[in-house]
């Protein structure tokens, strides 16, 4: 059993052919040999894998082919081309978000959907928006400090009273 | 002392000792563009899958392959196809590639198969028959205890008359601690691919050691060394997991290579890879402790079990490591450690960031709070009493360096935190809310507020291998000039995340003197670089870095001679580097790491200097604890550490930032459920580690005293945060519920279960 689909992935349209229920995951990495997006868990709880479908972060292991039809898919290979990008990738670099980098093409796309929306997120809107991307390196300081335009503020005071 | 907050600065290139330019290998990772294990491209790549045991302990009465239940072209392997030893050479070869006739865990590779695609693979497993015949299991510690089989390994430190003190000491004080198992969790999971390329058995994929699993490709296949290739790509997390478990999945991966004649690839899924890989191993540690009134240490006596699982892989070595840490960061005349690794039937464990250290470690700090309550001192007080410092002597003889900083470390976290009096402040308002005890914590909580809580810790750990482990490798690397004057550096590290990446040309840099654009650092393949050793034990800046500053230092030092003997002055290095290279003079330097004359151990009676150096922290953590619920939500770590010299402050910190998450991991969420010698919760929905939800602040400050044996006064600290986090955390949740924590993870289980059962600290 086979369905082909046509979705834009990264602004390109393709038609992609597979069985219907082909994680959009290994259609990405396989098909296109997009192999930036990553594969932690296979059952929606890292978001290694995260994609953004239609402008929303969503988990490609979790997606069909069959449901991809007529969609817009960016993965970081495609954010990481967009000029207004780069700066938040060096700023991202720069604070020590990045240590093994397994988790952090899932961090990126979902950090940049939270940053179209709201370009100066605290640490609170940043720990909701992430809360669903498992980095096991960093502690998310790093992450936290590249994102978040409070993270860098010392609650040693209010915390010890 | 310089205290060093990390900046943000950001420069370009290498730049200086202690700035922190962006990490190399960055811009690739957030890209996309870094090529990790499963990212190869390769064609004709068949994909493997591994038959597992679904018993702890059993005989193989049958094992047979259908090839005609199986899709078309599919290739199988057992034991019986192995070419050599059916051993994982390590320390030893014990460790069977493929269960022959018995499997002793659930989840031990009993046979292979490779097809075209990853589903047809894991179909052709369905096409083997096994016949068991279930054993009697060995699944705990306890039970392998009454069981009385021969350990997997013992030591012995004996220091003093611990029982001449313990019967002349003003008070004695008892407690037994224990711990769990810890999964990795590194999100990249094991993945590894093989194949023949010119006679040439190829491995490449996610490792720690591409010398392990080379070591171990040679001694399986009985190929000589230069006809066996190791290529480590981008490592996604390792934290000791991929350490040894590579070499088992390169054998496997080589060993349907060869049966299918085409590049095989094994990529373990979630599921998979905490089912079959190792762990961190569960401890239980049993303390006697003597003090004098005043606190004073006088007699320590630890004895410490381990549960190393169903073979020895690392075992003896963390336990080695485990038993020097357990009298903790303290100055004391009377120790004994006595340790023991105990088989049961479940998957080996083997290293895990700060390798049998955090366990004891653990016990030690919770030791040292129980003690202070029983003397009626505060925990910052015990500890400033005791703690180590520069002269003084271990438990096995070893005289502390001048850059012994543990009480440097205490200070500066009481100092920033004010310790002490928010700890007596909440134990005040504890005895408030629940009187002398006489009020369980669930149901004295003023208004159903969370209750606060905070905790210190004092840790240290030894960098670099144990013993004599690098006197014995003398692991080289090498440096050679090229013909247009660039420096090339030759090391077998992997980054898997840590920064050698970026601390290399650092130091190299800084070393010869040159910048950026001057280097070239050679990827990790065995055909490329020499043994320059495991990328293990916090020993990659403190001793490659090292030997990395001395090759090419030595190599700037020939040109400067050259140059000078010519009578010209030394202009730009590049062109005269080039010039040099040109005229056929000695380009090439190997440097082996030689330990000082001084630094000597004696590993049959545990004497000596055990570590080069060691690095040292104070954590101070705060919590809150719902008395509804009795979940911990951890609201802010301090960890202060002692590191020698950071050369990159930014990653430093962030190997700080992570391993004290991990701990706080381990300390309250990480628990691996067994049933039958079955992980129950075997995968991320159900193994459970911080998202950033669960996450506390994480405050770090580097100390620097700086270490005459390491590269610019590096010390290696990669473990030591994994120390911390756990003690600081018990204690902390002791001060908010009065409750008594001697067991690793606090669930709010076990937390409901001590409030049932009265389980409450003194005072």
């Amino acid at each position: 059993m086979s369905v082909t689909v046509r979705a834009a992935v990264n602004g390109e349209e393709r038609a992609l052919t597979g069985h219907p229920m082909a994680r959009l995951l290994d259609v990405l990495r396989e098909s296109l040999e997009l192999t930036g997006t990553k594969e932690g868990c296979g059952e929606g709880e890292c978001g290694a894998c995260t994609v953004l479908f239609d402008g929303e972060p969503v988990l490609s292991c979790l997606v069909p082919l069959f449901q991809c039809d007529e969609r817009q898919i960016e993965t970081v290979e495609g954010l990481a081309e967009a000029p207004r990008a780069r700066a938040f990738l060096d700023r991202f670099v720069a604070a020590g978000g990045v240590q093994c980098g397994a988790c952090t093409p899932g961090i990126i796309v979902t950090a940049w959907a939270l940053l179209e929306r709201e370009a100066r997120p605290d640490v609170e809107a940043v720990r909701d928006a992430l809360a669903g991307n498992l980095c096991r390196c960093t502690g998310y300081e790093g992450i936290l400090r590249a994102l978040a335009v409070d993270a860098g503020a010392d609650e040693t005071e209010e915390a010890a009273r | 002392m310089r205290t060093d907050t990390p900046t943000s600065e950001v420069r370009s290139g290498p730049g200086p000792i202690g700035t922190s330019p962006p990490r190399p290998d960055g811009l690739a990772k957030v890209t996309g563009a870094a090529v990790f294990a499963d990212d190869l491209v390769l064609p004709g790549l068949w994909f493997g899958a591994t038959l597992r045991s679904p018993h702890a302990h059993a005989r193989i009465a049958a094992l047979r392959f259908d090839p005609a239940r199986a899709p078309e072209g599919t290739v199988a392997v057992t034991a019986r196809d192995l070419p050599g030893p059916n051993g994982v050479q390590l320390i030893d070869d014990e460790w069977p590639v493929l269960a022959d006739g018995v499997v002793r865990h659930v989840g031990e590779a009993v046979a292979l198969v490779a097809a075209p695609t990853r589903i047809a693979a894991r179909q052709a497993l369905a096409a083997f028959t096994v016949e068991y015949e279930p054993l009697p299991a060995v699944l705990t510690m306890a039970e392998a205890a009454a069981a009385e089989a021969p350990p997997l390994a013992t030591v012995e430190i004996a220091y003093g008359d611990v029982e001449a003190a313990l019967a002349a000491a003003d008070v004695v004080v008892e407690g037994t601690y224990r711990t769990g198992h810890q999964e990795h969790i590194y999100i990249e999971c094991q993945a590894m691919t093989a194949w023949e390329e010119d006679g040439v058995l190829v491995a490449a994929g996610s490792m720690q050691c591409p010398y392990y699993v080379h070591k171990s490709l040679v001694h399986a296949f009985g190929l000589p060394a230069n006809r066996v290739r190791v290529r480590a790509t981008a490592v996604g997390g390792g934290f000791g997991g991929k350490e040894d478990y590579p070499s088992l999945i390169a054998l496997h991966a080589a060993l349907l290579a060869r049966a299918a004649g085409r590049p095989v690839r094994l990529a373990y899924d979630r599921h998979e890879d905490i089912v079959a890989t190792t762990k961190r191993h569960p401890a239980e540690v049993r303390h006697r402790t003597g003090l004098r009134r005043d606190g004073t240490l006088t007699a320590v006596d630890v004895e410490v079990l381990l549960d190393g699982g169903a073979y020895r892989t690392l075992s003896s070595v963390v336990l080695s490591r485990a038993a020097l840490h357990a009298g903790g960061p303290y100055r004391c005349p009377h120790v004994r450690v006595r340790g023991r690794v105990l088989a049961t039937h479940t998957a080996p464990n083997s290293a895990f960031r700060g390798f049998g250290a955090p366990q004891t470690q653990f016990a030690m700090e919770r030791q040292m709070d129980r003690a202070a309550r029983a003397l009626g001192l505060d925990p910052y007080t015990i500890r400033a009493r005791n703690v180590a410092g520069p002269g003084d002597e271990l438990p096995t003889g070893q005289v502390l360096d001048e850059s012994a900083g543990g009480r440097l470390c205490l200070e500066e976290v009481e100092r920033r935190t004010g310790f002490t009096a928010r700890w007596r402040e909440l134990e005040r308002e504890r005895a408030f809310r629940l009187g002398d005890g006489s009020v369980r914590f669930g149901d004295g909580a003023e208004g159903r507020k969370p209750a606060r809580g905070v905790g210190l810790s004092l840790y240290f750990h030894g960098a670099g291998f144990t013993g004599n482990g690098e006197r014995r490798m003398r692991s080289p690397v090498a440096a050679r000039l090229l013909a247009d004057g660039r420096i090339e550096v030759l090391t077998a590290m992997t980054d898997m995340g840590q920064g050698c990446a970026a601390v290399f040309p650092q130091i190299a840099a800084a070393a010869a003197g040159v910048g950026a654009e001057d280097l070239v650092f050679a990827e990790p393949d065995t055909a490329e670089v020499p043994d320059s050793g495991p990328t293990v034990a916090s020993r990659t800046t403190m001793i490659v870095g090292g030997a990395i500053a001395s090759a090419v230092g030595e190599l700037r030092r020939r040109v400067d001679e050259w140059l000078a003997a010519r009578g010209e002055t030394p202009g730009a290095f590049r062109a005269a580097a080039a010039r040099y290279v040109a005229a056929g003079e000695p380009a090439e330097v190997e440097v082996r790491h030689e330990p000082p004359e001084g630094q000597q151990f004696d590993d049959e009676r545990y004497q000596g200097a055990a570590y080069p150096t060691f690095s040292w922290g104070a954590d101070v953590a705060e919590v809150e604890v719902d008395p509804d619920t009795f979940a911990v939500h951890p609201v802010r770590v301090t960890a202060v550490c002692e590191v020698g010299r950071a050369i990159h402050p930014r990653l430093c910190a962030g190997q700080v930032e992570g391993g004290t998450l991990q701990a706080v991991g381990w300390a309250l969420l990480e628990e691996v459920k067994l049933a039958d010698g079955r992980y129950l919760n075997d995968r991320l929905a159900t193994y459970i580690i911080p998202t950033v939800r669960d996450t506390p602040r994480i405050d770090v400050h580097l100390l620097e005293r700086p270490w005459a044996g390491g590269p610019f006064g590096a010390k290696g600290m990669g473990e030591l945060p994994m120390d911390g986090g756990a003690p600081a955390v018990a204690q902390a949740v002791e001060n908010a519920t009065g409750l008594e924590i001697d067991e690793l993870p606090i669930t709010p289980e076990r937390l409901y279960e001590r409030d049932r059962d009265g389980r409450r600290v003194g005072g």
